[in-house]
């Protein structure tokens, strides 16, 4: 007899996000995702100023935060057809670089990191052990007998005050935890250190943006920081960029390795079958030539045939979702409806709606966009910059290519490309030191409004693929709508009832014991949820059918 | 109390803080609040030892996190002092480890066990149309967790100006019927308002409670007085420029290079209340302004109707 398991509220994400899976046989056979909040942005855009849309999108997101703002304004920018600076590129590239190393770390460390670690094992292990295991496995520059001890102490203290903060009450002792108990402690020292990290890495958006979250220093036609190109401003921002990058490459790169030689099972658990990226890191004004991050859609799980991908194929679907009508459409051809209403939450009949995210497709087909779409695609192409990396996963953790396509690959992708953005950025920072040397200080290209306009802006973000479509009449905002990397990973199902890729993931995943369903969260977790960012809804008012160019 | 506070001390100096960074930092936190400099030790008390660490309850509503993220940013106190020595954090979606049944469990308990006592943290707007319908956690809408949860705590402090005055989703035409907390429930809520805050903000307001065990002095709008008592345009380090007639007038020209004044691209520095140019963000990094982006005026009511179009003089 199956069980229905529902877990509402999904912590440790963005948003608030609801799953319901039906187990049979210890197994999940069943799953139904659903994202449980509107706010309505892109209706709050309709009539306005198209250079101020960028701070209003931004508050998709605040731990996605940045992304919506270039997405944006490279969607205005394409719209008035101005080209950016040089400067003012390699700034918003570096801007987007840094959020990928700081998004990443967070993840793994403060959102991920506990569906995999039993803090509480942590306070039984041996510190000289977990020194030496340390030693063995990680090139982090804290460790020996006393820190491990101290860091121990700590944790004990805490525990024993009986106050057990955000750590009460959780899955603590369950069977599907495998690490012995130094490693634990290994790693719950490292989510302190990552906290503070973090908060050092953030302060690449401050040099540049004014701050983080929500930088504020884009703009239509390039950038502000005009004051900001100074030797001191961008020294300190290689300096935190080399101290991240050193972070990801001796301590995030280790622990993810370690930790995953625990859990190889997961290789073959969470498995999607399709991947789009839209790809990102423009090295010059052509796109997608000369994307660092490559565009591509992998279906099937086909790594010898990854093609181009082209935002003409993509479909949104509503027919489970709190919109009226069925019909699946382009982006551009904006028409939901809102639910009007307090929406009902049906997963029992066969064409009941149960989520304010649509459902977007490639070609009809669900996709799953993010890291692991990203490092795919690249390795996929063949290209050395993301092929070693992989290679050398594969190969430490002994596991097969095939084993990619799952939670274990979702989150070893996201700590290797963590890693090779964080390489390329010291590059891309070089590269504004040269050109600020030979005289160009140029930051911005002035533009004119025009009265009519469309533009699309693509791009790859920590998350995955977010495309930004715009519509300008009478120089105001007519249409304005965004398709985000949750609203692919954890939509509903489509009008042809297909799973979105979490759902299709969460087949299959064991469930030890459906009280505590720890094994859930690991496979929700693995896709970095967002759901502000993946609710949105397009020109409630009018049926008009936009024909936009397709980038 | 002496042996934490020099255990305190010792693990403080393990990470290589001194004894002296520390009072610094109090001392910084001491100012930001308004206080005179005789309560600087009473300000490193509240962080070296704490008898029973005060419990927060932080509930998250129609936001984008933004504010939590501000606050991970926090580096003086680091976020994991705030959290296993200084606050009982028992309810947060973003870091708990509990999910589900666990998590409104673990609700229930803080809220139960600690009625009248706990401090509400509310980050997010209330969807108020529609009985509530547009935003929901565990199958409960926004507006009754809040009618549930805010009057049994011994105050409330909205993080961030989605909780204090509606916000982004409250912007016209208001699809949800979002409001903020105070107006959405009727009750007095002290307001840290921006978008994101300021983190520094949030800890002063918290420090100023444990300390005083009172909330700051508020102006009209809830605001604490010590960071929101004064304009940007009072404190710019740009003021200069502007009283003499320097202005940036198109991003990227010299004048931008030069960092004169931003009002003619549309700052609202001068009708925003908010201290960012003198205590910046990340730590001291920087501020909007300093990196040419004209103030968009987010720790005021309704300025995503009131201040748009951003890029248009006042």
């Amino acid at each position: 007899m199956a069980e229905r398991i529902i877990v509402d509220p999904i912590t440790r994400i963005e948003g608030h996000l609801r799953i319901e899976v039906e187990v049979s046989g210890g197994k999940v056979v069943n799953a139904w995702s659903s994202g449980q909040m509107f706010r309505g942005i892109e209706v709050i855009l309709q009539g306005r100023d198209p250079r101020d849309a960028h701070h209003f999108v931004q508050r998709s997101c605040g731990v996605c935060t940045y992304v919506h703002s270039i997405a944006s304004v490279r969607a205005v920018d394409d719209a008035v057809k101005v080209k950016i600076p040089k400067n003012a590129r390699l700034i918003r590239n570096l801007l987007l670089g840094a959020q990928y190393q700081h998004d990443h770390i967070v993840h793994f460390y403060h959102l991920h990191a506990l569906d995999w670690v039993d803090v509480v094992s942590a306070l039984k292990a041996d510190p000289a052990k977990t020194a030496a295991l340390s030693d063995n496995v990680s090139n982090a520059p804290w460790g020996g007998t006393n820190y491990f001890k101290n860091v121990q102490q700590r944790l004990k203290t805490f525990v024993e005050s009986g106050q057990l903060g955000p750590f009460a009450n959780a899955y603590w002792g369950h069977p599907a935890y495998k690490l012995p108990p130094e490693a634990n402690l290994l790693a719950a020292a490292h989510y302190i250190e990552a906290l503070r990290l973090q908060a050092k890495a953030a302060r690449m958006h401050a040099i540049f943006g004014g701050k983080n979250p929500h930088p504020q220093s884009l703009v239509v036609g390039g950038v502000t920081c005009a004051a900001d190109l100074t030797a001191d401003r961008i020294a300190e921002f290689l300096y935190i960029t080399k101290e991240t990058h050193e972070f990801v490459k001796n301590v995030y790169i280790p622990d993810l390795l370690a930790v995953a030689s625990f859990y190889k099972d997961w290789g073959g658990i969470g498995r999607t079958t399709n991947f789009l990226a839209w790809g990102d890191f423009p090295a010059s004004e052509k796109e997608p030539e000369s994307l660092f991050m490559p565009r591509g859609v992998i279906f099937k799980r086909n790594l010898e045939k990854p093609v181009m991908a082209d935002p003409g194929k993509v479909t949104e679907h509503v027919a489970r979702s709190w919109y009226e009508g069925a019909q699946a459409r382009h982006p551009y051809q904006g028409e939901t409806k809102p639910f009007q209403g307090d929406p009902k939450y049906d997963t029992d009949s066969k064409e009941g709606r149960y989520s304010w995210l649509k459902a977007p497709r490639y070609e009809g087909e669900p996709c799953e966009v993010g890291p692991l779409s990203h490092v795919l695609v690249g390795y996929a192409y063949g290209q050395k910059e993301w092929k070693q990396p992989v290679d050398h996963v594969l190969k430490t953790l002994n596991i097969p290519a095939e084993a990619l396509f799952s939670t274990l690959g979702r989150t070893a992708a996201r700590g290797i490309e963590t890693l090779v953005i964080g390489e390329a950025m010291q590059g891309w920072v070089m590269e504004l030191v040269e050109n600020i040397k030979k005289g160009d200080t140029k930051t911005y290209e002035p533009y004119e409004m025009p009265d009519k306009a469309q533009g699309v802006g693509l791009n790859d973000v920590p998350r995955g693929a977010l495309g930004h479509w715009i519509v300008i009449e009478n120089k105001k905002i007519k249409n304005y709508q965004y398709v985000v990397p949750s609203t692919w990973n954890l939509a509903p199902r489509c009008a042809a009832g297909k799973m979105s890729p979490v759902e299709e993931a969460l087949i299959g995943t064991p469930i030890a014991d459906p009280k505590r369903p720890l094994e859930i969260l690991r496979t929700v977790h693995s896709y970095d949820p967002c759901i502000a960012c993946a609710v949105h809804v397009i020109d409630p008012d009018s049926n008009e059918v936009y024909k936009v160019r397709v980038a | 109390m002496v042996n934490q506070e020099k255990a305190f001390y010792e693990r403080l100096a393990q990470k290589g803080v001194t004894r002296r960074d520390f009072m610094k930092f109090c001392t910084f936190l001491t100012a930001t609040m308004g206080l005179s400099s005789s309560f600087v030790p009473k300000v490193a008390e509240v962080f070296a030892a704490p008898a029973k660490r005060p419990t927060v309850v932080w509930l998250h509503f129609g936001e984008c996190t933004g504010c939590s993220e501000a606050l991970l940013r926090s580096m003086y106190p680091w976020i994991d002092e705030l959290v296993l020595e200084v606050l009982d954090v028992a309810y947060h979606e973003t870091i708990m480890a509990a999910a589900g049944h666990q998590a409104e469990e673990a609700l229930h308990q803080a809220v139960e066990k600690n009625k009248g006592q706990f401090i509400c943290v509310v980050e997010g707007a209330i969807a108020t149309k529609y009985n509530g319908g547009y935003g929901k956690v565990g199958g409960k809408s926004f507006l009754q967790i809040a009618k549930e949860v805010c009057p049994k705590a011994a105050g409330v402090i909205c993080i961030g100006s989605c909780s204090a005055f509606g916000n982004i989703p409250a912007a016209k035409p208001n699809p949800g019927g979002y409001k903020g907390v105070g107006e959405a429930l009727g009750i007095k809520t002290v307001n840290i308002a921006g978008c994101p805050p300021n983190p520094i903000n949030f800890v002063g307001t918290v420090v100023n409670y444990l300390l005083l065990g009172k909330l700051p002095a508020l102006d009209d709008l809830g605001r604490p007085l010590f960071a929101y008592g004064q304009t940007i345009h009072d404190n710019c380090a740009r003021r200069g420029h502007f009283e003499n007639g320097e202005f940036v007038e198109e991003f990227g020209s010299k004048e931008a290079a030069l960092g004169y004044c931003l009002y003619k691209v549309g700052c609202r520095g001068p009708e925003t209340y908010n201290n960012c140019g003198i205590v910046k963000f990340n730590s001291g990094c920087s501020w909007p302004v300093q990196a040419g982006a004209p103030c968009i005026g987010c720790s005021q009511p309704e300025f995503w109707d009131k201040f748009t179009p951003f890029y248009q003089e006042l």
